[in-house]
């Protein structure tokens, strides 16, 4: 197996010009946009998600109680690649598949689009393409990476917001950053998803924030689905032997009932 | 404000509501129909039949519904067969992989019996039927009835709570709840059938004891399920709280079960009525836990909720 590869993405350094988006789309032959020329009317940005045909998204944070004080906060969104993925686990036809580089890919081809991994994904990640109607989502380059390309929204971002390689190196690197941001007074930086002892074994694409995760539309503790299959299907049985006995009970026909409805059919032939 | 917020909807809407409530139906008229088989009378027979008629229609309309449902129907197979390997494809871990198969053998079973069925009334003479309306072949699939039966009409909530969605992963307890209801409803279609074709009364009368039960154990579920989703309940402080309330747990628990016992309201047909009652609180409790997911959405980093 190749190196595990990701992005590591420092929103501190972002200034929101959606080159990564444009790079993306431009790549990976994605339209525009569902609606084009749509405003969100809530936000300078009018992509608003990530969806199946966006599937880089440059959130645009807008922390304003007045006109003039307050501060916009901007984070390039992706796939966060998962080291231990929702939508691969949930997946019923075996259409998403872990490549070489422990990244996460959807084969369209093998998709039915019963979007079970769009309700398992915790991030809101993945959505249907209603060109292909198939569910889609960011391939992290899986076309490029393979012969040593750098995928189109790194090479795009003109910051250096999102950069890729081994993740090894990149969480050293990431380390480092957020180390030299403490050193200026910005004690809010910190990691997210770069711990591989955290939530989901750790992401491949991880970010550098400097608010609660919330603020971004990141959940907190993000969970695999299948933390719910033990108990929810072991409350299901002890309710299936509940009815079962239930039913045992109230069914069982009574040999003072078929008397009476004998006796009743009896005088009703008289 | 709960992890779960942070998703998008798969758009499980107008076709997997019914699917749920069909699905409850048909997986819970074949576990009643089995029950019935084993420890029934003679004069239980035509309720049993019917029961058999009702899950295998049932199993029909599911997979339909659950074909249409795909945004790329015609690979609705990709579920049974891997499509590059053509080798099976089944992943237990995942509800949506086991239940497919899971509804794939429970419509062998309700077919069987189905053909027993018809057989036995005299709808379909052919001999090599006869061992699936009595006898050791039809014990064996009217147990394996009530395993499936059951299953169907609780995995779906299973289901939806191995996800990652606000209300569905935010409980447990939605299986054991749609499994309740699924056995209610199915109880209240099989008493409608059985007065419309004048089946005998102590079955209709056993089978609305039966209904009494299951709401009350559905009572004790949907109270559990509402404690259980925690903060996700704000979902429920709007209009999908007042069809939790009055649709679900007034119009079709509360109010069946008084008019039942006839100690409340006395109608009629107490039986009919109650039945009625049920089949559309057991529609709108789908409606209610599926779109009240479904309503929170993702824009721009914020969380759009009821």
């Amino acid at each position: 197996m190749a190196e595990p590869m990701g992005f590591f993405t420092d929103t501190t350094v972002c200034i929101g010009c959606k080159a990564c988006e444009v790079g993306c789309k431009n790549w990976n032959q994605l339209p525009a946009s569902e609606e084009p020329g749509q405003l969100s009317g809530f936000s300078y940005d009018n992509t608003v998600r990530l969806s199946g045909t966006t599937w880089r998204h440059v959130k645009f944070v807008e922390q304003f109680e007045q006109p003039y004080d307050g501060r916009w906060l901007m984070m390039s969104d992706v796939c966060k690649h998962c080291v231990q993925a929702g939508c691969l686990e949930v997946c019923p036809t075996g259409a998403i598949i872990r490549t070489e580089f422990d990244t996460v890919v959807i084969q369209s081809d093998s998709c039915n689009g019963c979007r079970d991994c769009i309700a398992a994904c915790p991030f809101g990640v993945i959505d249907i393409n209603p060109v292909s109607n198939t569910a889609q989502k960011c391939t992290l380059c899986y076309d490029r990476i393979s012969v040593g390309l750098e995928p189109a929204c790194s090479k795009a971002c003109p910051t250096d917001s999102i950069q890729f390689g081994p993740i090894a190196e990149l969480r050293e690197r990431a380390q480092r950053r957020v180390e030299q941001l403490h050193e200026q007074g910005v004690e809010g930086a910190y990691l997210y998803g770069a711990d591989p002892e955290g939530p989901l074994g750790g992401l491949n694409a991880f970010f550098l924030l400097v608010d609660e995760p919330e603020v971004y539309g990141l959940p907190r503790e993000p969970g695999l689905p299948s933390r719910n299959l033990a108990p929810s299907a072991a409350y299901s049985t002890i309710g299936a032997a509940a009815l079962a006995v239930t039913g045992l009970v109230t069914l069982r026909a009574r040999r003072s009932e078929e008397v009476a409805a004998a006796e009743g059919r009896a005088r009703v032939e008289e | 404000m709960p992890d779960t917020f942070f998703t998008t909807p798969p758009h499980w809407t107008w076709w997997i509501v019914p699917y749920f409530f069909v699905g409850g139906i048909s997986g819970g008229a074949l576990a009643l129909g089995g029950l019935l088989h084993l420890v029934g009378r003679e004069a239980d027979r035509p309720m049993i039949r019917m029961a058999y008629y009702v899950a295998f229609i049932g199993a029909i309309i599911s997979g339909f519904l659950l074909v249409v449902d795909l945004t790329r129907p015609l690979r609705f197979w990709h579920m049974l067969i891997q499509s590059e390997t053509l080798r099976p494809m089944f992943k237990w871990w995942s509800p949506m992989s086991f239940g497919s198969w899971a509804l794939l053998a429970f419509s062998a079973v309700a077919l069987l019996l189905a053909l027993g069925a018809l057989y036995e009334s005299g709808r379909l003479r052919r001999s090599w039927l006869r061992p699936f309306s009595r006898g050791l072949v039809a014990n064996v699939l009217a147990i394996l009835g009530i395993l499936f039966g059951f299953f169907l009409a609780g995995y779906t909530g299973v289901l939806v709570s191995v996800t990652n969605r606000p209300v569905w992963a935010d409980s447990n307890w939605i299986g054991m709840l749609f499994l309740f209801s699924g056995a209610s409803t199915a109880a209240a279609l099989l008493i409608l059938l059985g007065g419309a074709r004048d089946m005998a009364v102590t079955t209709r009368e056993r089978l609305s004891k039966f209904d009494d039960a299951a709401l009350v154990l559905e009572l004790i579920a949907l109270v559990i399920f509402v404690v259980s989703i925690g903060a996700a309940a704000r979902v429920f402080l709007g209009w999908w709280g007042v069809l939790l309330v009055f649709g679900v747990l007034i119009a079709g628990i509360l109010l069946p079960l008084a008019v039942s016992r006839g100690k409340v309201w006395r109608v009629a047909r107490p039986h009919v009525t109650a039945a009625g009652l049920v089949l559309l609180g057991g529609f709108l409790l789908r409606v209610v836990v599926l779109l009240s997911s479904e309503s929170v959405h993702l824009a721009g980093g914020r969380v759009i909720a009821p």
